[in-house]
Protein backbone atom coordinates (compact mmCIF):
# COMPACT_ATOMS: atom_id res chain seq x y z
CA UNK A 1 0.00 0.00 0.00
CA UNK A 2 2.62 2.30 0.83
CA UNK A 3 5.11 0.40 -1.45
CA UNK A 4 4.07 3.46 -4.51
CA UNK A 5 4.75 6.57 -2.20
CA UNK A 6 8.10 4.91 -1.15
CA UNK A 7 9.07 4.40 -5.15
CA UNK A 8 7.29 8.08 -5.96
CA UNK A 9 9.86 9.69 -2.96
CA UNK A 10 12.84 7.98 -4.63
CA UNK A 11 12.56 9.06 -8.02
CA UNK A 12 11.37 11.99 -6.89
CA UNK A 13 15.31 13.13 -6.07
CA UNK A 14 17.38 12.01 -9.42
CA UNK A 15 18.14 14.01 -11.51
CA UNK A 16 16.64 13.48 -15.19
CA UNK A 17 19.86 12.36 -16.26
CA UNK A 18 20.12 9.32 -13.88
CA UNK A 19 16.76 8.59 -14.13
CA UNK A 20 17.03 7.75 -17.46
CA UNK A 21 19.91 6.09 -17.27
CA UNK A 22 19.16 3.80 -14.46
CA UNK A 23 15.25 3.40 -14.58
CA UNK A 24 12.83 4.12 -12.00
CA UNK A 25 13.86 1.20 -10.02
CA UNK A 26 17.44 1.89 -8.64
CA UNK A 27 18.65 3.75 -5.73
CA UNK A 28 19.30 7.84 -5.83
CA UNK A 29 22.80 8.10 -5.77
CA UNK A 30 22.39 11.54 -3.91
CA UNK A 31 19.81 14.15 -3.05
CA UNK A 32 19.17 16.08 -6.39
CA UNK A 33 16.34 18.61 -5.23
CA UNK A 34 15.80 20.71 -8.77
CA UNK A 35 13.25 18.47 -9.90
CA UNK A 36 11.33 19.54 -7.00
CA UNK A 37 12.32 23.22 -7.29
CA UNK A 38 11.58 23.69 -10.75
CA UNK A 39 8.23 22.20 -10.18
CA UNK A 40 7.18 24.24 -7.46
CA UNK A 41 8.41 27.26 -9.34
CA UNK A 42 6.78 26.39 -12.16
CA UNK A 43 3.07 25.72 -10.79
CA UNK A 44 3.82 28.33 -8.06
CA UNK A 45 3.19 25.53 -5.52
CA UNK A 46 2.91 27.85 -2.26
CA UNK A 47 0.17 29.96 -3.78
CA UNK A 48 -1.67 26.91 -4.60
CA UNK A 49 -1.00 25.59 -0.65
CA UNK A 50 -2.30 28.49 0.57
CA UNK A 51 -5.56 28.65 -1.95
CA UNK A 52 -6.19 25.36 -0.93
CA UNK A 53 -5.51 26.15 2.95
CA UNK A 54 -7.41 28.73 2.82
CA UNK A 55 -10.71 27.19 1.06
CA UNK A 56 -10.25 23.49 3.36
CA UNK A 57 -10.11 25.71 6.41
CA UNK A 58 -12.78 28.23 5.72
CA UNK A 59 -15.08 25.32 4.80
CA UNK A 60 -14.17 22.89 7.56
CA UNK A 61 -15.02 25.70 10.25
CA UNK A 62 -18.61 27.37 8.47
CA UNK A 63 -19.48 23.72 7.73
CA UNK A 64 -19.10 22.95 11.42
CA UNK A 65 -21.06 26.00 12.33
CA UNK A 66 -23.93 25.31 10.08
CA UNK A 67 -23.97 21.76 11.00
CA UNK A 68 -24.27 22.89 14.86
CA UNK A 69 -27.40 24.98 14.05
CA UNK A 70 -28.98 22.54 11.83
CA UNK A 71 -28.13 19.73 14.24
CA UNK A 72 -29.61 21.56 17.57
CA UNK A 73 -33.08 22.20 15.93
CA UNK A 74 -33.26 18.30 14.83
CA UNK A 75 -31.34 16.42 17.60
CA UNK A 76 -32.25 18.95 20.45
CA UNK A 77 -34.97 20.85 19.35
CA UNK A 78 -37.06 17.71 17.79
CA UNK A 79 -38.60 19.93 15.05
CA UNK A 80 -41.44 18.86 13.64
CA UNK A 81 -40.67 16.20 10.14
CA UNK A 82 -37.36 15.24 11.47
CA UNK A 83 -36.89 12.06 9.41
CA UNK A 84 -37.92 13.78 6.94
CA UNK A 85 -34.95 16.70 7.25
CA UNK A 86 -32.77 14.51 7.67
CA UNK A 87 -33.18 12.34 5.08
CA UNK A 88 -32.75 15.20 2.70
CA UNK A 89 -29.70 16.75 4.48
CA UNK A 90 -28.14 12.89 3.63
CA UNK A 91 -29.53 12.72 0.32
CA UNK A 92 -28.29 16.00 -0.72
CA UNK A 93 -24.86 14.86 0.28
CA UNK A 94 -24.98 12.20 -1.90
CA UNK A 95 -26.13 13.97 -4.80
CA UNK A 96 -23.66 13.14 -7.52
CA UNK A 97 -21.72 16.71 -7.99
CA UNK A 98 -22.35 16.17 -12.00
CA UNK A 99 -26.17 17.27 -11.22
CA UNK A 100 -25.19 20.23 -9.47
CA UNK A 101 -22.21 21.82 -11.79
CA UNK A 102 -23.82 23.40 -14.92
CA UNK A 103 -26.27 25.21 -12.82
CA UNK A 104 -24.04 26.33 -10.36
CA UNK A 105 -21.15 27.47 -12.97
CA UNK A 106 -24.12 29.07 -14.77
CA UNK A 107 -25.44 30.82 -11.62
CA UNK A 108 -21.90 31.82 -10.20
CA UNK A 109 -21.21 33.77 -13.40
CA UNK A 110 -24.42 35.97 -13.48
CA UNK A 111 -23.62 36.64 -9.50
CA UNK A 112 -19.79 37.21 -10.60
CA UNK A 113 -19.03 34.83 -7.90
CA UNK A 114 -17.25 32.49 -11.07
CA UNK A 115 -13.37 31.74 -10.76
CA UNK A 116 -13.17 33.16 -6.77
CA UNK A 117 -12.24 30.61 -3.84
CA UNK A 118 -15.52 32.38 -2.39
CA UNK A 119 -17.85 30.65 -4.86
CA UNK A 120 -16.08 27.33 -4.04
CA UNK A 121 -16.19 27.77 -0.19
CA UNK A 122 -19.60 28.58 -0.30
CA UNK A 123 -20.63 25.21 -2.34
CA UNK A 124 -18.52 22.57 -0.21
CA UNK A 125 -19.94 24.58 3.03
CA UNK A 126 -23.69 23.83 2.11
CA UNK A 127 -22.44 19.95 0.57
CA UNK A 128 -19.83 19.05 3.90
CA UNK A 129 -22.90 20.70 6.73
CA UNK A 130 -25.19 18.03 4.90
CA UNK A 131 -23.17 15.07 6.42
CA UNK A 132 -22.24 17.02 10.08
CA UNK A 133 -25.62 17.31 10.05
CA UNK A 134 -26.90 14.20 10.12
CA UNK A 135 -23.79 12.82 12.00
CA UNK A 136 -23.95 15.47 14.93
CA UNK A 137 -28.15 15.10 14.50
CA UNK A 138 -28.05 11.34 15.75
CA UNK A 139 -25.16 12.81 18.48
CA UNK A 140 -27.32 15.38 20.33
CA UNK A 141 -30.30 13.33 20.02
CA UNK A 142 -28.39 11.80 22.84
CA UNK A 143 -28.23 14.48 24.53
CA UNK A 144 -28.99 13.82 28.40
CA UNK A 145 -32.08 16.25 28.65
CA UNK A 146 -31.71 16.88 32.03
CA UNK A 147 -28.76 19.21 31.37
CA UNK A 148 -30.42 21.18 28.91
CA UNK A 149 -33.47 21.43 31.35
CA UNK A 150 -31.23 22.82 34.12
CA UNK A 151 -29.47 25.13 31.60
CA UNK A 152 -32.90 26.44 31.06
CA UNK A 153 -33.90 26.81 34.88
CA UNK A 154 -31.26 28.88 35.42
CA UNK A 155 -32.56 31.25 33.06
CA UNK A 156 -30.96 30.53 30.06
CA UNK A 157 -31.99 31.11 26.46
CA UNK A 158 -31.84 28.67 23.27
CA UNK A 159 -28.95 30.32 22.07
CA UNK A 160 -26.87 30.63 25.42
CA UNK A 161 -27.92 26.75 26.07
CA UNK A 162 -26.47 26.09 22.69
CA UNK A 163 -22.99 27.94 23.10
CA UNK A 164 -22.24 27.36 26.29
CA UNK A 165 -23.63 24.01 26.92
CA UNK A 166 -24.03 21.65 23.57
CA UNK A 167 -21.50 22.77 21.91
CA UNK A 168 -18.36 22.57 24.09
CA UNK A 169 -19.90 18.87 25.48
CA UNK A 170 -20.13 18.34 21.63
CA UNK A 171 -16.30 19.16 20.97
CA UNK A 172 -15.15 15.01 20.46
CA UNK A 173 -17.61 15.01 17.59
CA UNK A 174 -16.79 18.76 16.63
CA UNK A 175 -13.37 18.00 16.07
CA UNK A 176 -14.13 14.79 14.48
CA UNK A 177 -16.02 16.93 11.60
CA UNK A 178 -13.41 19.94 11.11
CA UNK A 179 -11.05 17.33 10.40
CA UNK A 180 -13.59 15.19 7.56
CA UNK A 181 -14.32 18.14 6.32
CA UNK A 182 -10.56 19.68 6.03
CA UNK A 183 -9.25 16.46 4.15
CA UNK A 184 -12.71 15.90 2.11
CA UNK A 185 -12.64 19.60 0.86
CA UNK A 186 -8.84 19.69 0.26
CA UNK A 187 -9.30 16.52 -1.92
CA UNK A 188 -12.49 17.62 -3.82
CA UNK A 189 -11.94 17.82 -7.46
CA UNK A 190 -14.46 17.96 -10.10
CA UNK A 191 -16.09 21.38 -8.47
CA UNK A 192 -13.03 23.51 -8.27
CA UNK A 193 -11.46 22.14 -11.82
CA UNK A 194 -14.97 23.90 -13.37
CA UNK A 195 -15.16 27.06 -11.10
CA UNK A 196 -11.10 28.19 -10.61
CA UNK A 197 -9.71 28.43 -13.84
CA UNK A 198 -7.43 30.82 -13.04
CA UNK A 199 -3.98 29.90 -11.72
CA UNK A 200 -3.42 32.26 -8.88
CA UNK A 201 -7.04 30.43 -7.07
CA UNK A 202 -6.09 27.05 -8.17
CA UNK A 203 -6.32 24.35 -5.02
CA UNK A 204 -3.03 21.57 -5.52
CA UNK A 205 -5.59 18.89 -6.38
CA UNK A 206 -6.43 21.19 -9.50
CA UNK A 207 -3.06 22.08 -10.47
CA UNK A 208 -1.68 18.72 -10.25
CA UNK A 209 -4.55 17.23 -12.05
CA UNK A 210 -4.75 19.45 -15.06
CA UNK A 211 -0.81 19.52 -15.07
CA UNK A 212 -0.94 15.56 -15.31
CA UNK A 213 -4.08 15.98 -18.09
CA UNK A 214 -1.73 17.95 -20.74
CA UNK A 215 1.14 15.53 -19.76
CA UNK A 216 3.76 17.92 -19.98
CA UNK A 217 6.14 17.09 -17.10
CA UNK A 218 9.07 14.63 -17.59
CA UNK A 219 9.29 11.60 -15.63
CA UNK A 220 11.50 13.77 -12.68
CA UNK A 221 9.04 16.00 -12.61
CA UNK A 222 5.90 14.10 -12.45
CA UNK A 223 7.48 12.57 -9.28
CA UNK A 224 8.62 15.64 -7.84
CA UNK A 225 4.61 16.99 -8.10
CA UNK A 226 3.26 13.60 -6.82
CA UNK A 227 5.57 13.71 -3.91
CA UNK A 228 4.40 17.18 -3.03
CA UNK A 229 0.93 16.64 -3.26
CA UNK A 230 1.30 13.74 -1.31
CA UNK A 231 3.00 15.35 1.69
CA UNK A 232 0.45 17.71 3.06
CA UNK A 233 -2.26 14.60 3.05
CA UNK A 234 0.48 12.45 4.94
CA UNK A 235 1.26 15.67 7.38
CA UNK A 236 -2.88 15.77 8.26
CA UNK A 237 -2.51 11.53 8.15
CA UNK A 238 0.11 11.25 10.64
CA UNK A 239 -1.28 14.20 12.92
CA UNK A 240 -5.06 13.41 12.63
CA UNK A 241 -4.72 9.41 12.73
CA UNK A 242 -6.43 8.49 15.51
CA UNK A 243 -9.11 11.57 14.69
CA UNK A 244 -9.76 9.63 11.72
CA UNK A 245 -10.40 6.34 12.13
CA UNK A 246 -12.63 7.24 14.99
CA UNK A 247 -14.69 9.31 12.77
CA UNK A 248 -14.91 6.40 10.07
CA UNK A 249 -16.58 4.13 12.56
CA UNK A 250 -18.74 6.71 14.03
CA UNK A 251 -20.15 7.31 10.10
CA UNK A 252 -20.14 4.34 9.53
CA UNK A 253 -22.28 2.60 12.20
CA UNK A 254 -23.59 6.35 13.70
CA UNK B 1 -41.64 22.82 19.56
CA UNK B 2 -42.31 24.81 22.67
CA UNK B 3 -40.69 23.99 25.53
CA UNK B 4 -44.21 22.69 27.28
CA UNK B 5 -46.49 20.07 25.99
CA UNK B 6 -49.23 21.10 24.11
CA UNK B 7 -51.85 20.03 26.56
CA UNK B 8 -50.05 21.33 29.50
CA UNK B 9 -51.40 24.28 31.67
CA UNK B 10 -48.95 27.38 31.70
CA UNK B 11 -48.33 28.11 35.38
CA UNK B 12 -48.23 31.65 35.92
CA UNK B 13 -45.33 33.64 36.65
CA UNK B 14 -42.90 30.04 35.29
CA UNK B 15 -42.57 31.19 32.10
CA UNK B 16 -39.61 32.75 31.38
CA UNK B 17 -38.92 31.43 27.81
CA UNK B 18 -42.20 32.86 26.93
CA UNK B 19 -41.14 35.12 23.47
CA UNK B 20 -38.53 33.08 22.71
CA UNK B 21 -37.62 31.81 19.57
CA UNK B 22 -38.88 28.34 18.26
CA UNK B 23 -36.11 25.95 17.47
CA UNK B 24 -37.13 25.50 13.92
CA UNK B 25 -35.45 28.76 13.89
CA UNK B 26 -32.40 27.42 13.91
CA UNK B 27 -32.41 25.76 11.13
CA UNK B 28 -32.99 28.66 8.91
CA UNK B 29 -29.36 30.00 7.80
CA UNK B 30 -29.27 26.13 7.07
CA UNK B 31 -32.39 26.24 4.57
CA UNK B 32 -31.50 29.10 2.50
CA UNK B 33 -28.61 28.06 1.97
CA UNK B 34 -29.42 24.36 0.96
CA UNK B 35 -31.96 26.35 -1.70
CA UNK B 36 -29.33 28.50 -3.06
CA UNK B 37 -26.16 25.54 -3.71
CA UNK B 38 -27.97 22.36 -3.66
CA UNK B 39 -31.97 22.59 -4.20
CA UNK B 40 -32.49 25.39 -7.45
CA UNK B 41 -29.54 23.97 -9.12
CA UNK B 42 -30.34 20.44 -8.62
CA UNK B 43 -34.33 21.57 -10.41
CA UNK B 44 -32.20 23.73 -12.90
CA UNK B 45 -30.70 20.76 -13.64
CA UNK B 46 -33.61 18.34 -14.49
CA UNK B 47 -34.63 21.34 -16.27
CA UNK B 48 -32.11 21.68 -18.31
CA UNK B 49 -31.92 17.57 -19.21
CA UNK B 50 -35.73 18.36 -20.77
CA UNK B 51 -34.29 20.99 -23.41
CA UNK B 52 -31.89 20.92 -26.26
CA UNK B 53 -29.19 24.01 -25.03
CA UNK B 54 -25.32 24.45 -25.82
CA UNK B 55 -24.92 26.74 -22.87
CA UNK B 56 -25.38 30.16 -24.46
CA UNK B 57 -28.59 31.61 -26.00
CA UNK B 58 -31.70 30.67 -25.33
CA UNK B 59 -32.89 26.53 -24.88
CA UNK B 60 -35.03 25.13 -26.84
CA UNK B 61 -37.52 22.92 -25.41
CA UNK B 62 -36.83 18.95 -25.79
CA UNK B 63 -39.27 17.15 -23.41
CA UNK B 64 -38.08 13.81 -23.11
CA UNK B 65 -36.01 13.65 -26.42
CA UNK B 66 -32.50 13.76 -24.28
CA UNK B 67 -33.43 10.66 -22.53
CA UNK B 68 -34.69 8.97 -25.81
CA UNK B 69 -31.57 10.16 -27.57
CA UNK B 70 -29.60 8.60 -23.90
CA UNK B 71 -31.43 5.04 -24.69
CA UNK B 72 -29.94 4.91 -27.94
CA UNK B 73 -26.59 6.34 -27.17
CA UNK B 74 -24.10 3.42 -27.18
CA UNK B 75 -21.32 5.47 -25.96
CA UNK B 76 -23.80 6.20 -22.68
CA UNK B 77 -24.49 2.54 -22.14
CA UNK B 78 -20.52 1.70 -22.21
CA UNK B 79 -19.70 4.28 -19.90
CA UNK B 80 -22.61 2.70 -17.64
CA UNK B 81 -21.22 -0.58 -18.14
CA UNK B 82 -17.61 0.73 -17.02
CA UNK B 83 -19.78 2.09 -14.20
CA UNK B 84 -20.50 -1.94 -12.71
CA UNK B 85 -16.93 -2.41 -13.10
CA UNK B 86 -15.94 0.08 -10.78
CA UNK B 87 -18.85 -1.49 -8.44
CA UNK B 88 -16.44 -4.54 -8.15
CA UNK B 89 -13.55 -2.82 -7.73
CA UNK B 90 -14.40 -0.11 -5.55
CA UNK B 91 -17.59 -1.89 -3.57
CA UNK B 92 -17.17 -5.63 -3.78
CA UNK B 93 -13.37 -6.79 -4.03
CA UNK B 94 -12.91 -3.93 -1.08
CA UNK B 95 -15.30 -5.12 1.33
CA UNK B 96 -14.28 -8.57 0.55
CA UNK B 97 -10.65 -7.73 0.42
CA UNK B 98 -10.95 -5.67 3.44
CA UNK B 99 -12.79 -8.33 5.76
CA UNK B 100 -10.23 -11.11 5.15
CA UNK B 101 -7.89 -8.25 6.33
CA UNK B 102 -9.59 -6.71 9.39
CA UNK B 103 -10.49 -10.42 10.52
CA UNK B 104 -6.34 -11.46 10.33
CA UNK B 105 -5.44 -7.97 11.47
CA UNK B 106 -7.57 -8.30 14.50
CA UNK B 107 -7.42 -11.99 15.48
CA UNK B 108 -4.31 -13.21 14.10
CA UNK B 109 -1.56 -10.35 14.16
CA UNK B 110 -3.38 -8.22 17.03
CA UNK B 111 -3.12 -11.39 19.28
CA UNK B 112 0.00 -13.01 17.72
CA UNK B 113 2.15 -9.83 17.03
CA UNK B 114 0.77 -7.26 18.64
CA UNK B 115 -2.00 -4.34 18.94
CA UNK B 116 0.58 -1.87 17.44
CA UNK B 117 1.62 -3.85 14.45
CA UNK B 118 -1.93 -4.02 13.57
CA UNK B 119 -2.60 -0.20 13.93
CA UNK B 120 0.05 0.62 11.86
CA UNK B 121 -0.72 -2.20 9.36
CA UNK B 122 -4.71 -0.65 9.21
CA UNK B 123 -2.93 3.07 8.84
CA UNK B 124 -0.84 1.92 5.97
CA UNK B 125 -3.93 0.47 4.41
CA UNK B 126 -6.28 3.30 5.03
CA UNK B 127 -3.38 6.27 3.59
CA UNK B 128 -4.81 6.47 0.22
CA UNK B 129 -8.01 7.21 1.36
CA UNK B 130 -6.48 10.59 2.49
CA UNK B 131 -4.72 11.34 -0.63
CA UNK B 132 -6.10 13.44 -3.28
CA UNK B 133 -7.34 11.66 -6.17
CA UNK B 134 -5.24 13.98 -8.31
CA UNK B 135 -2.64 12.73 -6.33
CA UNK B 136 -2.79 9.41 -6.45
CA UNK B 137 -3.55 9.42 -10.17
CA UNK B 138 -0.05 11.64 -10.83
CA UNK B 139 1.50 8.45 -9.32
CA UNK B 140 -0.40 5.31 -10.54
CA UNK B 141 -0.07 7.13 -14.08
CA UNK B 142 3.62 7.14 -13.69
CA UNK B 143 3.86 3.89 -12.78
CA UNK B 144 1.74 1.96 -15.42
CA UNK B 145 3.17 4.43 -17.88
CA UNK B 146 4.63 1.81 -21.48
CA UNK B 147 8.00 3.52 -21.34
CA UNK B 148 9.89 3.95 -17.92
CA UNK B 149 6.87 3.17 -15.91
CA UNK B 150 8.20 1.45 -12.86
CA UNK B 151 5.69 -1.66 -13.18
CA UNK B 152 7.19 -2.24 -16.71
CA UNK B 153 10.87 -1.79 -15.26
CA UNK B 154 9.62 -4.25 -12.23
CA UNK B 155 8.77 -7.16 -14.70
CA UNK B 156 12.05 -6.45 -16.92
CA UNK B 157 13.98 -6.60 -13.65
CA UNK B 158 12.43 -9.94 -12.48
CA UNK B 159 12.56 -11.51 -15.99
CA UNK B 160 9.33 -11.55 -17.13
CA UNK B 161 9.63 -8.88 -19.65
CA UNK B 162 6.95 -10.51 -22.08
CA UNK B 163 4.40 -9.33 -19.51
CA UNK B 164 5.16 -5.54 -20.28
CA UNK B 165 1.61 -3.70 -21.23
CA UNK B 166 1.16 0.14 -22.09
CA UNK B 167 -1.10 -0.90 -19.03
CA UNK B 168 -3.42 2.73 -19.67
CA UNK B 169 -3.17 2.74 -23.06
CA UNK B 170 -4.45 -0.08 -24.08
CA UNK B 171 -7.94 -0.54 -24.58
CA UNK B 172 -8.49 -4.24 -23.82
CA UNK B 173 -5.98 -3.33 -20.62
CA UNK B 174 -7.14 -0.01 -19.62
CA UNK B 175 -10.02 -0.76 -17.74
CA UNK B 176 -8.75 -3.79 -15.60
CA UNK B 177 -5.55 -0.96 -14.83
CA UNK B 178 -7.98 1.56 -13.18
CA UNK B 179 -9.92 -0.75 -11.57
CA UNK B 180 -6.47 -2.00 -10.00
CA UNK B 181 -5.74 1.26 -8.67
CA UNK B 182 -9.75 1.84 -7.48
CA UNK B 183 -9.00 -1.00 -5.09
CA UNK B 184 -5.57 0.29 -3.78
CA UNK B 185 -7.50 3.58 -3.12
CA UNK B 186 -10.57 2.04 -1.52
CA UNK B 187 -9.56 -0.89 0.44
CA UNK B 188 -8.65 0.89 3.73
CA UNK B 189 -12.58 2.34 4.36
CA UNK B 190 -13.71 -1.14 5.13
CA UNK B 191 -10.81 -2.29 6.60
CA UNK B 192 -11.23 0.60 9.01
CA UNK B 193 -14.46 0.00 9.75
CA UNK B 194 -14.70 -3.52 9.86
CA UNK B 195 -11.89 -3.17 12.26
CA UNK B 196 -13.88 -1.20 14.20
CA UNK B 197 -16.93 -3.62 14.56
CA UNK B 198 -15.12 -6.03 15.28
CA UNK B 199 -13.88 -4.32 18.37
CA UNK B 200 -17.92 -4.16 19.85
CA UNK B 201 -18.07 -7.61 18.76
CA UNK B 202 -18.03 -10.21 21.51
CA UNK B 203 -14.64 -12.10 22.01
CA UNK B 204 -15.86 -15.01 24.13
CA UNK B 205 -17.63 -16.32 20.84
CA UNK B 206 -14.71 -16.43 19.31
CA UNK B 207 -12.78 -17.58 22.08
CA UNK B 208 -15.43 -20.74 22.19
CA UNK B 209 -15.12 -21.54 18.97
CA UNK B 210 -11.42 -21.94 19.13
CA UNK B 211 -11.57 -24.28 21.91
CA UNK B 212 -13.81 -26.49 20.11
CA UNK B 213 -11.17 -26.22 17.32
CA UNK B 214 -13.06 -24.65 14.63
CA UNK B 215 -10.17 -24.09 11.91
CA UNK B 216 -9.35 -19.93 10.73
CA UNK B 217 -11.55 -20.26 8.10
CA UNK B 218 -14.46 -21.64 9.63
CA UNK B 219 -14.17 -19.20 12.87
CA UNK B 220 -14.19 -16.19 10.09
CA UNK B 221 -17.10 -17.47 8.21
CA UNK B 222 -19.93 -19.07 11.05
CA UNK B 223 -18.81 -15.93 14.04
CA UNK B 224 -16.82 -12.71 12.61
CA UNK B 225 -19.15 -12.48 9.54
CA UNK B 226 -22.32 -12.47 11.36
CA UNK B 227 -21.15 -10.55 13.78
CA UNK B 228 -20.38 -7.34 11.51
CA UNK B 229 -23.17 -7.93 9.11
CA UNK B 230 -24.53 -4.30 9.76
CA UNK B 231 -21.36 -2.79 8.55
CA UNK B 232 -20.51 -5.03 5.65
CA UNK B 233 -24.23 -3.85 4.41
CA UNK B 234 -23.60 -0.58 4.84
CA UNK B 235 -19.85 -0.29 3.89
CA UNK B 236 -21.36 -2.06 0.28
CA UNK B 237 -23.83 0.72 0.10
CA UNK B 238 -22.03 3.59 0.54
CA UNK B 239 -19.20 2.11 -1.58
CA UNK B 240 -21.10 1.48 -4.43
CA UNK B 241 -22.42 5.04 -4.22
CA UNK B 242 -18.77 6.06 -4.48
CA UNK B 243 -18.27 3.68 -7.35
CA UNK B 244 -21.04 5.17 -9.01
CA UNK B 245 -20.13 8.78 -8.91
CA UNK B 246 -16.12 8.05 -9.31
CA UNK B 247 -14.91 11.00 -11.86
CA UNK B 248 -10.95 12.02 -10.29
CA UNK B 249 -9.80 8.72 -11.40
CA UNK B 250 -10.69 8.77 -14.18
CA UNK B 251 -9.67 12.43 -15.04
CA UNK B 252 -6.70 11.90 -13.96
CA UNK B 253 -5.68 8.92 -15.11
CA UNK B 254 -6.92 8.06 -18.57
CA UNK B 255 -9.68 11.42 -19.59
CA UNK B 256 -12.10 8.33 -20.55
CA UNK B 257 -9.91 6.97 -23.20
CA UNK B 258 -8.67 5.16 -24.92
CA UNK B 259 -11.80 5.28 -27.27
CA UNK B 260 -13.92 5.43 -24.49
CA UNK B 261 -12.24 2.56 -22.90
CA UNK B 262 -12.49 3.77 -19.47
CA UNK B 263 -15.46 6.29 -19.89
CA UNK B 264 -17.98 6.25 -16.79
CA UNK B 265 -21.46 8.09 -16.90
CA UNK B 266 -19.90 11.25 -14.59
CA UNK B 267 -16.99 11.87 -17.09
CA UNK B 268 -19.30 11.31 -19.99
CA UNK B 269 -21.88 14.02 -18.56
CA UNK B 270 -18.69 16.07 -17.83
CA UNK B 271 -17.56 15.89 -21.24
CA UNK B 272 -21.27 17.04 -22.68
CA UNK B 273 -21.29 20.42 -20.46
CA UNK B 274 -17.77 21.48 -21.10
CA UNK B 275 -16.16 20.20 -23.88
CA UNK B 276 -19.09 18.85 -26.37
CA UNK B 277 -21.38 22.21 -25.33
CA UNK B 278 -24.23 19.58 -25.71
CA UNK B 279 -25.52 20.80 -21.65
CA UNK B 280 -29.27 19.59 -22.16
CA UNK B 281 -28.21 16.47 -22.90
CA UNK B 282 -25.38 15.88 -20.00
CA UNK B 283 -28.05 17.27 -17.75
CA UNK B 284 -30.08 14.38 -19.05
CA UNK B 285 -26.81 12.07 -18.16
CA UNK B 286 -26.28 13.49 -14.84
CA UNK B 287 -30.31 13.56 -14.10
CA UNK B 288 -30.29 9.42 -14.52
CA UNK B 289 -27.02 8.92 -12.44
CA UNK B 290 -28.69 10.77 -9.99
CA UNK B 291 -31.81 9.09 -9.83
CA UNK B 292 -30.03 5.73 -9.49
CA UNK B 293 -27.54 7.11 -6.68
CA UNK B 294 -30.48 8.47 -4.49
CA UNK B 295 -32.37 5.12 -4.72
CA UNK B 296 -29.81 3.51 -3.24
CA UNK B 297 -28.81 6.45 -1.13
CA UNK B 298 -32.34 5.92 0.36
CA UNK B 299 -31.79 1.84 0.84
CA UNK B 300 -28.43 2.60 2.61
CA UNK B 301 -30.55 4.99 4.56
CA UNK B 302 -32.73 2.26 5.76
CA UNK B 303 -30.22 -0.26 6.41
CA UNK B 304 -28.29 2.45 8.68
CA UNK B 305 -31.12 3.14 10.72
CA UNK B 306 -31.74 -1.08 11.11
CA UNK B 307 -28.77 -1.26 12.18
CA UNK B 308 -28.71 1.18 14.72
CA UNK B 309 -32.04 -0.17 16.33
CA UNK B 310 -30.20 -3.45 17.04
Amino acid sequence: MVLPFLVVALNAVKSPAEYSANGPLSLPEGIHLDGLRDFWQRVDFGQKLFNSALISGSVAVLAALLSVLNAYAIGIGRVRGRPWVLAFFVLANMLPQEALVYPVYYLSKQVGLYDTRLSVIIVFTVIQSAFGTYLLSSVLGAFPKEVIEAARIDGANKWQVLWRVVVPVSRPTLGVLLVFFFIWTWNEFLLPLVMLISNDNQTVSVALGVLQGQRLMDATMTNAAALLGVLPAFCFFLIFQRTLTRGIAMGAVK
Amino acid sequence: MSTHSPGAPRLPGRSPHRREYPYALFLLPGALAFLAVIVVPFLMNTGISLTHWQGVGSPKWAGLDNYRALLDDSAFWESFRHSLAMVVAMAVLPTALGLVLAAALFDYIAKHIGSRTASVLRACFYLPQVLPIAVAGIVWSWILAPEGGALNEALNAVGLGSLRHDWLGDPDFALYSVMAVMVWVQLGFPLVVFMAGLQRADPSLHEAAELDGASWWRRFWHVTLPQIRPEISVVLLWCTIAALKVFGAVYVLTKGGPGGATNVPSYFSFQSFFEKTQVGYGSAVSTALTVIILALALVALRLQTRAEDQ
